[in-house]
């Protein structure tokens, strides 16, 4: 137990969410993250990527969402009885969906607000600046610009150093490569690799690129529909006929589509 | 200088002082739209509620007015706390039209709050600003210039370079220009949203002590303070609802406005021009540039 406990840094265990009383969107998803790993979260749009991460970093208050069964733990500390910024405190932080710079502060200012929670002084707070820099020098070549007017490549940088200024074990982040283009997505998932490497941030990567995902996640979840329909080592994944078939893109017939009769009758067959 | 000209630059001067107090009120109003998307309706009361609390402690303890000041500023950021407490938390999420009614409430409250702690009665307050004419401008420039509205104004424009430096340089400002522009975001890296309101409630209401001490030097302490915040909205309208340079510049344009307006078109539309020069002018605005003079570009960029 304390064993499992030691190499798991997060465990979602059959959480239920609804929206506005009503919308039930989440209907038990479980998944862990062990320490120092990369798991992808992968499904289609409206799958419950989002929802999912935002049940764990508990921004799902300002979104009218409840998680209504099931638990959330990080560190072995249950998330429900902790607010955003206690979770930042501790080590898990949030990078959301499209970014979210500060458009009117400049690139440098954006990387400091990542720094709020921190109470262990100016020095160390620069110190990891210029790691954040050294990661990603474009960023140090426009930090003095307003981050409202940098490319969306840019910002999707900026938005990953600012969660780094944070001082984080891990790191929620969600569809890194929307909107960018594909040489662009690969080099900022290198760089995620090497955070992970180097300074040791565990990563939960919800992504509906499934093929990038799983090529630098060493585990993978798919959703469908708010439910785990699926779940394996990377490698294992990217391997599996369904998984060609409906995520990958390379089915025996050519593209295929979620609404095809068959990948209806296959899910059927998962969810049995 | 000739005669006519003197005259005017008199005219324009003491417009200032109104548009100082205009641009105050409208400043704490940007504050709090800025990082909670509340239109504070209780920003007049809360000068009122400020400057009565001020002269309030000063005859009810037998406070000195430099201990009547750092009192004032405490029972403001108390108020902050209890209105987070008791008000925004309960209504987080809620409608923008549910929170300015709160915010109706709110001022409904104070006004009963500060009648029933310090009385309805007309209220003296001196600080030893200095009163009367400066005999530099008299002798030099042969300008009547009140000594009250060029201290006012050199007081707002201290407090407005303090805030400027709190907005640009601490860490705490910097929090709450993130809140202001993505709170979601804000969230996300940690931001306290309880606490910022706090802050700038506090802020907001530190404000609205200086416009009232200083508007009460000059009229007294009674109701009618907090109706200048009715002058608030055109301030607004004309400086952009998100701008803080904009809430000051608009202040001063509408202050000197309706007083040059007064002097100049009023003999001929037979006076009272100044009470509704503002509106006037707002919704000229309204009609050619509905952002404002100062209103925040919306940056458009994915
Ligand atoms: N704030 C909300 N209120 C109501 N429904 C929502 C809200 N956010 C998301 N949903 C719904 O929840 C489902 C899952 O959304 P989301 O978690 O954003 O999926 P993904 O990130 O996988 O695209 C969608 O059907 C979406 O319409
Ligand atoms: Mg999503």
């Amino acid at each position: 137990m304390s064993d499992a406990h030691n190499n798991t840094i997060l465990s979602v265990n059959n959480i239920e969410v609804i929206y506005d009383h009503v919308i039930l969107v989440l209907k038990g998803v479980s998944l862990s993250v062990p320490r120092g790993g990369i798991v992808a979260l992968l499904g289609a749009n409206g799958a419950g990527k989002t929802t999912t991460l935002k049940a764990i970093s508990n921004l799902l208050g300002a979104e009218r969402g409840d998680v209504t069964k099931g638990s959330i733990e990080f560190e072995g500390e249950e998330v429900q009885a902790l607010s955003p910024n206690d979770l930042v405190r501790r080590g898990c932080i949030q990078v959301m969906e499209g970014r979210h710079c500060f458009g009117h502060l400049s690139i440098e200012e954006n990387l400091l607000t990542g720094a709020y929670t921190r109470k262990d002084g100016n020095a160390a707070i620069k110190r990891d600046l210029e790691m954040v820099y050294n990661y990603f020098p474009r960023l140090r070549e426009r930090r003095q610009s307003q981050a409202g007017y940098t490319s969306g490549g840019e910002q999707q940088m900026c938005a990953i150093g600012r969660a780094m200024m944070a001082g984080p074990s891990m790191i929620l982040l969600d569809e890194p490569s929307m909107g960018l283009a594909p040489q662009l997505v690969e080099e900022i998932f290198e760089i995620v690799k090497q955070l992970n490497e180097k300074e040791g941030v565990s990563f939960l990567l919800a992504e509906q690129n499934t093929s990038v995902a799983l090529r630098y996640a060493s585990y993978g979840y798919i959703l469908e529909g708010g439910r785990v329909v699926m779940d394996g080592e990377a490698k294992e994944l990217s391997e599996n006929q369904d998984v060609k078939e409906f995520y990958l893109g390379v089915g025996g017939e050519g593209q295929k589509s979620f609404r095809d009769v068959k990948h209806y009758k296959r899910r059927k067959r998962w969810l049995a | 200088m000739s005669v006519e000209f003197g005259f005017f630059l008199e005219t324009v001067i003491s417009g200032l002082m109104a548009g100082v107090m205009y641009a105050l009120v409208a400043l704490g109003f940007v504050l709090i739209f800025k990082a909670s998307g509340i239109f504070n309706f209780a920003q007049g009361v809360m000068c009122l509620f400020a400057a009565l609390t001020f002269v309030g402690v000063q005859e009810k303890f037998g406070l000195p007015a430099w201990l009547a000041l750092p009192a004032a500023v405490g029972v403001m950021i108390l108020l902050a706390w209890l209105i987070e407490r008791l008000v925004l938390r309960h209504l987080v999420n809620q409608d923008p039209i549910i929170l300015f009614m709160a915010t109706i409430g709110l001022a409904y409250v104070l006004e009963g709050l500060g009648d029933l702690m310090w009385g309805s009665d007309v209220k003296l307050l001196d600080i030893g600003l200095p009163q009367g004419a400066s005999d530099y401008m008299l002798d030099n420039f042969n300008l009547y210039v009140e000594k009250l509205e060029v201290v006012a104004a050199v007081i707002a424009s201290i407090l407005v370079a303090a805030l400027a430096v709190f907005f640009q340089k601490t860490r705490v400002g910097r929090a709450l220009r993130a809140v202001a522009d993505d709170h979601q975001a804000a969230l996300s890296v940690g931001i306290s949203l309880n606490t910022i309101w706090v802050i700038v409630w506090s802020v907001a209401g530190i404000v609205a002590l200086v416009a009232g001490i200083m508007w009460g030097s000059k009229s007294g302490v009674q109701f009618s303070l907090s109706l200048i915040a009715l002058k608030a909205l055109p301030v607004l309208i004309l400086g952009g609802f998100t701008s803080i340079p904009g809430a000051i510049v608009g202040g001063l344009i509408i202050g000197v406005g309706e007083k040059v307006a007064e002097v100049y078109m009023g003999p001929f539309v037979g006076g009272a021009v100044e009470n509704w020069f503002a509106y006037m002018l707002a919704l000229a605005f309204l009609l050619v540039r509905p952002q404002g003079l100062f209103g925040e570009k919306i940056i458009e960029r994915v």
